[in-house]
């Protein structure tokens, strides 16, 4: 078995954002960069199947530009086979990036694509949604345990009431949830193994597809800032507080 | 042109996000119709033909549509869709799932969890986990919106006579199939949609401790929610979580115990009418956010906030 992993290069979740002046976005020159934090589950999780003996190769893909090869190359240090970064430039929302792995299914025919159920930057969820209508591929989103059967995954998802199981033919897409696993750190040597992995770069404008924005950015500003508080000297103030001025018990 | 607004519903009750969804639509544009696929979802239907922004409602009914399964969905909402110039639903787990799915059938760029409709093609919606608020216009000629639902009140649920008019169902997918769902119960409120919520973090120290929480939450008629690290260290479940990666919550009161208040939980909560913070460490980025800060120890705390309300002769529920 094949499985390919979708990765994104984002600002680290650890870092506090910051509006542009000018409205046009949000700061991200000399600002920490990182795999979003999904993804990491999601290459966990195909690293764990290879090793259980049920995958044999794992290609990890990214889309975007130049510098988003260091996530493909942290994705090859816990245990992907090889890489291959899509160039393009600016912004590529959900619906062209699944075009652009539409593309690379076709090419490298995996059984299971895997990828976080959400990038923190754009907040969207819908790559994976979207890339398994296009090909035409069961789904199975927000995963927090997988099992692997004969052409079959059982996988249970992570939705609004509790968990849900479902069981989707392979092949298909898996959208992960934070809960799937737990990821490992990437040792040095095989930091150092991984700079010698094959990591392949394609130019998006080679793949015949329209991958411009559909979607205008107006604007970008900060939320309203909440007014700040005032603190209470004992549970007494509080209480009162709460029942005379907030009125809200 | 209309906008077609997909229902989430167990086939007996409607789900209350989706007369969140209603209201948001609404919105949009007046022309409202709701799409409603179930098994004998009849009562599904009757309800909301009642709901007073809805001018239609399509009922689509089979056996295959049981449970909800977004292959199965997609390609009833496909055969609507020509009529109608907007396909939205709510973003929770349901919409998330179901949307792109159409939207990239319909080779629609989706807009994802707005917070305000400016105009038919412009919305408000949050990145970053609300750190940043973009205003973007969609320029696709069919829109797919999903709706916060937390962001619109509900629409009034009678009034209404909306007719219901049958829809075709389509054939099953052979590639996905139900196995079971495991619903947690509680008597509780429903952490999205409680009036009052109060959380615990890791100041709580272990998952017994949280019966302190958890006192205070039924003399309130509470949900109790949790911090990702509260989840993390294993003192109570995932579905309790609050935050970027768990749920979003704007209660009329939001009590946070012994939460320090990180970014990924402030998206969570921030929102709320009113802010209650109780922590230890006065300079815990949760007092930023909050309307009373309590800067106390929780274990002393609590007990004397249950002592207290016990005292109230009338608490609101």
């Amino acid at each position: 078995m094949k499985i390919i992993v979708a990765v994104k290069r984002v600002i680290d979740y650890n870092v506090q954002i910051r509006v542009k002046e000018d409205g046009s976005g949000v700061v991200t020159d000399n600002v920490k960069m990182s795999t979003n934090p999904p993804d990491d589950n999601a290459v966990e999780e195909a690293v764990k199947i290879k090793e259980s003996g049920k995958a044999k190769e794992i290609v990890a893909v990214t889309v975007g530009e130049e510098k988003a090869q260091e996530t493909v190359r942290k994705a090859l240090a816990v245990g992907a086979d090889r890489g291959i970064l899509v160039k393009a430039p600016g912004t590529i929302e959900p619906l062209a990036v699944a075009k652009i792995l539409q593309k690379i299914v076709e090419k490298e025919k995996p059984d299971l694509v895997f990828m976080g159920k959400q990038a923190i930057d754009d907040d969207c969820n819908q790559t994976g949604q979207m890339l398994a209508a296009i090909l035409n591929w069961p789904q199975a989103t927000f995963a927090s345990k997988i099992d692997v059967k004969e052409n079959v995954l059982e996988v249970t998802r992570e939705v609004d009431e509790g968990l849900e199981t479902i069981e989707v033919k392979i092949p298909s897409i898996v959208t992960c949830d934070l809960r799937l696993n737990e990821p490992r750190y990437a040792s040095l040597p095989n930091i150092m193994k991984a700079k010698k992995k094959p990591l392949e770069q394609i130019d998006a404008s080679e793949l015949g597809i329209d991958i411009k924005p559909r979607i205008e950015q107006i604007k970008v500003e900060e939320p309203p800032k909440r007014k700040a508080g005032i603190k209470v000297s004992s549970v007494e103030e509080l209480v009162q507080k709460l029942k005379n001025e907030a009125k809200v018990i | 042109m209309s906008v077609l607004l997909i229902a989430e519903h167990n086939n007996k009750e409607v789900k209350p996000f989706t007369l969140n969804a209603i209201t948001a639509a609404s919105q949009i544009n007046d022309d409202l119709h709701v799409l409603v696929i179930g098994k004998n979802a009849d009562p599904v239907a009757k309800s909301l033909s009642e709901v007073p922004n809805v001018k239609k409602v399509i009922h689509v009914d089979n056996d295959i549509y049981e449970n909800y399964i977004a292959e199965n969905y997609t390609p009833v909402i496909l055969k609507q869709a020509e009529n109608y110039s907007h396909i939205v639903c709510s973003a929770n787990t349901f919409g998330k799932n179901l949307m792109p799915r159409i939207a990239a059938l319909l080779d629609t760029s989706q807009v994802s969890d707005i917070i305000k409709v400016i105009s038919e093609d412009t919305f408000l919606r949050p990145i970053y986990a609300g750190n940043a608020f973009a205003t973007v216009k969609s320029t696709d000629k069919k829109k797919c919106v999903t709706i916060r639902p937390t962001s619109f009140d509900p629409a009034p649920t009678s009034g209404g006579s909306a007719e219901i008019v049958k829809g075709e169902n389509t054939d099953p997918s052979q590639n996905t199939k139900f196995v079971k769902k495991e619903e947690i119960k509680s008597d509780r409120p429903e952490l999205g949609t409680a009036r009052i919520v109060i959380s615990g973090g890791r100041g709580m120290q272990s998952g017994e401790n949280f019966k302190l929480i958890t006192a205070i939450a039924d003399k309130l008629n509470a949900a109790i929610g949790a911090s990702r690290a509260a989840v993390d260290a294993g003192y109570i479940t995932n579905d309790h979580q609050v935050g970027q990666t768990g749920k979003v919550v704007v209660p009329d009161l939001y009590i946070a115990v012994g939460i320090s208040g990180a970014i990924q939980h402030l998206a969570g909560m921030k929102e709320s009418k009113v802010i209650v913070a109780i922590n230890k460490d006065g300079e815990a980025p949760i007092f930023s956010v909050a309307d009373y800060g309590l800067e106390a120890d929780l274990f002393d705390a609590l007990p004397k906030f249950l002592e207290e309300l016990n005292k109230l002769n009338t608490i609101q529920k």
